[in-house]
């Protein structure tokens, strides 16, 4: 009975049968939350990155002794902006996505009461926080990257901090960064499978129902790998490319 | 032109800078030479304020640019800086890296500064580079153009950091040439450099630095011919074979 002619033989009745819900549903939506969650996620992303690295002291002028050490002169360092920033980014990093998403899905909703969102645009913006965090951390390494001799020989110059932001690291910080966010992007392409825990539609979701519908579930899974796997490395190929072309510049 | 009083820095326990006093006048050109970790380059990271001294004061130009109210940025614009590596921009063009600063800070158009650049990289023999990537560019090439980069503000002084240390030996002649160039033509410099016969042949003023402290500092005849402090001697005899 398990043999692999007769496993072909489903796999292309499935094929025949299923092809739109695995496509206009399946890859439809899996790729629609992955580019939702990636973009909004890159632009939080990025908002958190500068909040991170920002130098607000508000409590700076306190230190009049100019003091080295003591809790005056922590107070004097204190950035509550930086503060929230990296302590938002460790919060969504080191708690799992599926237990966000359960957060976000079933346990938000009863609580915010005034927006009626679906389900599908709590799993969004559940994918495009967790996802802005890892981003972040992308942004930030790819600004810390760039040599600070870089920054110097700007601010040496006369440019204030944001000209130096913008006109000199930023440019460089990009290439390093773009190839990372395209990363990020292949991988959330595999997390919003965890979607399928709320029946979202996305590509997991999908071997879900053609399962429950024909008991053929080794088929659809490997229906399923397949088109995940074809999804994941195509577009890392083509992150490849793009990233050395940025590099042959 | 600058004048640094009681200058004191630290990093973490370690104590680098522990009182300098030392003024620089207009058209002067000061070297500063001493072994390695003496507090040269710190101290001259000081005067344009990329290091923070933890006291002291540095005025420059009759203003205290320690202070906190002070707009460093305006006064950074009067004192060009050239670092031991380079640092040029490799995302621009030899150009663009020249008229960066003059359009972006002095907001002049691009069109004038274009033309400043070009005059300032036909100087150094740079101007047929002009379109090219910064990266293009050998270690001489591109120190002469961090060198370019920094005049094309018009600053009154010069900042040198160990100018030629990170150049292969046949690079270094070009570089020092351009700096010698600069000094003749009345430029107030301030350099930090290991090369003794270019701080004796340019400078008005050796200063030698150690521990911290400034051990000595006379004419370069004083410094290299007949060196008082034992340590002076000790270096001088140890770099010059």
């Amino acid at each position: 009975m398990f043999s692999l002619a007769t496993i072909f033989e489903n796999i292309k009745t499935l094929l025949e049968n299923y092809w739109q819900v695995f496509i206009f549903e399946g890859v439809k939506y899996t790729l629609i939350l992955s580019a939702i969650a990636v973009f909004f996620g890159s632009i939080f992303g990025i908002v958190i990155a500068l909040g991170r690295m920002s130098n607000w002291r508000p409590f700076h002028s306190l230190n009049k002794k100019k003091a080295k050490k003591g809790f005056i002169y922590k107070l004097s360092e204190f950035n509550p902006i930086s503060f929230l920033c990296s302590a938002y980014t460790e919060i969504l990093r080191d708690t799992p996505l599926l237990l966000q998403l359960y957060f976000f899905v079933i346990i938000l909703p009863t609580i915010i009461k005034f927006v009626d969102f679906s389900m599908f645009t709590w799993t969004s913006i559940a994918l495009a926080l967790n996802s802005a965090a890892y981003v972040s951390e992308l942004v930030r390494s790819g600004i810390q990257a760039v040599d600070k001799g870089q920054t110097e020989a700007a601010r040496s110059l006369g440019m204030n901090k944001t000209q130096t932001m913008v006109k000199v690291v930023l440019p460089q910080a990009v290439k390093n960064i773009l190839p990372a966010i395209g990363s990020e992007f292949v991988s959330i392409i595999k997390e919003t499978s965890m979607a399928s825990t709320f029946f979202i539609g996305d590509l997991m979701t999908s071997y879900l129902k053609v399962k429950g519908a024909t008991y053929l579930a080794l088929e659809a899974l490997i229906i399923v790998a397949v088109i995940y796997f074809i999804l994941t490395f195509v577009l890392s190929k083509i992150i490849l490319a793009y990233e050395r072309r940025l590099n042959s510049k | 032109m600058i004048q640094t009083i009681d200058l004191y820095k630290s990093f973490g326990d370690l104590q680098v800078l522990k009182g300098i006093n030392e003024h620089v006048a207009p058209r002067e050109v000061i070297s500063i030479i001493g072994p390695s970790g003496g507090g040269k380059s710190t101290f001259l990271r000081c005067l344009n304020m990329l290091e923070t001294p933890d006291s002291g004061q540095i005025f420059f130009e009759g203003v205290d640019i320690t202070s906190e109210k002070v707009d460093i940025d305006l006064h950074r614009q009067k004192m060009g800086m050239v670092f031991q590596h380079f640092n040029v921009f490799p995302h621009l063009s030899v150009l663009e890296n020249v008229t960066l600063a003059p359009t972006v800070v002095k907001k002049i158009s691009k069109i004038e500064a274009n033309e400043q650049a070009m005059e300032l990289l036909n100087r150094v023999g740079l101007a047929d580079k002009a379109n090219e990537s910064a990266t293009s560019l050998s270690g001489g090439q591109k120190q002469r153009l961090a060198i370019v980069r920094a005049l094309a503000m018009e600053p009154d002084v010069m900042l040198f950091d160990e100018p030629t240390s990170a150049l292969d030996p046949e690079m270094v002649g070009e570089v020092l040439d351009v700096i010698k160039g600069l000094v003749k033509d009345g430029m107030t410099s301030v350099i930090v450099t290991h090369e003794m016969g270019f701080a004796k042949e340019v400078s008005d003023r050796v200063v030698f630095m150690d521990g911290g402290i400034v051990a000595e500092e006379g004419t370069p005849d004083e410094i290299f011919g007949n060196p008082q402090n034992p340590r002076t001697k000790d270096f001088l005899s140890k770099v010059l074979y």
